[in-house]
């Protein structure tokens, strides 16, 4: 089922930040979301996750089971990589396939330190493991690739791309070449006067 | 590190030692065992209290019942801090209660206790009430102030609540519980000798005070008051050492 945005309007005080925006997001593609800073991504991938109420407008065919990479990490920091994955999965995942996709993500030798001491970019690639690793019908990935260097990069696409399995990808993303790189679906939002179609 | 380390300890020693001769000083100077003894004639006296056949029956009486006030309290606050913070009627309704204990003067509940309760038992709940609204307010500004954004992620990820316990809730709250324990540890200690003294129950450490106190026993008074000091600055360590070892286990699993 695809999923339905419908003249969506957001305002944080007076600003408005999405203003009767329309989209259809289809279901088991990479849906990519462009658009310049401020215009209102985030706030909508908020709306999507139910983290936030519209002002007015409608959402229709979120799947219940979903996952995220979250703008910030949002990672439990005094626990270890394998914890934080451990965290989001069904007793289905055991940690053997969790420290597999760790080490395959480029992560070997940092599982068994708090994430606290990782640096910026293995904070990240935890957090798309745990996306990844949990139950779900439909994957947020808000700037997943956000401070990684590009051979890290390469590696973590290709990760993504084989680990979807059908899943609807909704990604924020800056950069056309990674709306590339995933094969997706670009959806671009204007930002003009917080018009986000 | 270990240097600066070592050499705060031996600054610590040395600031022991000074205040040592001080009082060796003063007690010399003073000369009236009656007002001052000297810190030796404390060693000497407590030496000799420690082969007393009462001495391990009075320290061990008034220690179970002010640590188990003390972990009564701890428990308790806990539990109310996250009635609290789930609830906020129940933070409202639990302020008054909160404040009062807080405020009114330790020896008007003591006093009031003696009326209720049988003096043995009084320690219990002078060391509960006095512990209660630390470990309350600490817990309950923990739970407050814990990342609603890891909340949001584990709500999306359809958390257990056990887990967001272990993996958000109990890290978050760690330095607040050990800063309560460490307040509240001492204080219990004080408070329920205090309220020994006047409660006399037999067989305590307020009794042993209460009897230097008849007998213008400054040396027995100092004595047993060293034995407080001690057995409450050894018991804030080991349970510090035990929460601290805890917490650690509880990151590694």
């Amino acid at each position: 089922m695809d999923i339905v945005v419908s003249n969506i309007s957001k305002s944080f005080g007076t600003k408005p930040v999405l203003v009767d925006y329309n989209a259809v997001f289809h279901e088991h593609q990479i849906n990519c979301l462009m658009g310049p800073s401020g215009c209102g991504k985030t706030t909508l991938l908020n709306i999507l996750m139910g983290f936030i109420r519209p002002d007015s407008g409608t959402v229709k065919g979120v799947p219940r089971h979903k996952s995220a990479v979250f703008q910030e990490d949002r990672l439990c920091e005094s626990f270890n990589a394998v914890s934080n994955v451990r965290l989001v999965c069904t007793r289905k995942v055991n940690n053997s396939k969790i420290i597999s996709h760790l080490e395959h993500i480029g992560l070997k030798g940092s599982l068994a330190q708090p994430v606290s001491e990782l640096s910026g970019g293995m904070k990240r690639r935890v957090a798309i493991v745990r996306a990844i690793l949990a139950q779900s019908d439909i994957l947020f990935l808000d700037e997943p690739l956000k401070g990684l260097d590009e051979d890290t990069k390469k590696d973590v696409i290709q990760y993504i791309k084989a680990q979807i399995q059908g899943r609807t990808v909704i990604m924020v993303t800056h950069s056309i070449e990674e709306v590339k790189a995933f094969g997706g679906r670009l959806i671009t939002m204007g930002g003009k006067d917080g018009n986000g179609a | 590190m270990k240097d600066k380390k070592h050499g705060n300890r031996t600054e610590k020693i040395a600031a022991v030692v000074f205040a040592l001769v001080i009082w060796h000083i003063a007690a010399v100077i003073i000369n009236n065992s009656l007002l001052l003894v000297t810190p030796l004639t404390v060693a000497k006296r407590l030496f000799y209290l420690c082969f007393e056949k009462d001495f391990l029956k009075a320290v061990s009486f008034s220690f179970i019942r002010i640590v188990s006030g003390f972990l009564l309290a701890l428990v308790t606050g806990s539990v109310l801090a996250v009635i609290a913070g789930r609830f906020r009627i129940a933070q409202i309704m639990l302020w008054p209660f909160i404040v009062a204990i807080k405020s009114v003067p330790v020896v008007s509940f003591i006093i009031l206790c003696l009326i209720w309760l049988n003096a043995g038992n009084l320690s219990i709940f002078i060391a509960f009430l006095m512990v209660l609204p630390i470990v309350y307010t600490n817990m309950l500004q923990g739970i407050q102030s814990t990342d609603s954004k890891l909340l949001e992620m584990a709500s999306l990820f359809h958390v257990s609540w056990l887990k967001k316990l272990k993996y958000i809730y109990l890290p978050q709250l760690k330095s607040y519980i050990i800063s309560a324990c460490s307040v509240s540890i001492g204080l219990s200690w004080k408070a329920g000798t205090a309220a020994e003294v006047i409660g006399i129950p037999e067989g305590s450490i307020g009794e042993k005070l209460y009897q230097a106190k008849i007998y213008f026993s400054s040396g027995d008074l100092l004595a047993w008051t060293v034995v407080i000091i001690a057995v409450s600055i050894a018991f804030e360590k080991l349970f510090l050492l035990f929460l601290r070892h805890s917490f650690q286990r509880l990151e590694r699993m």
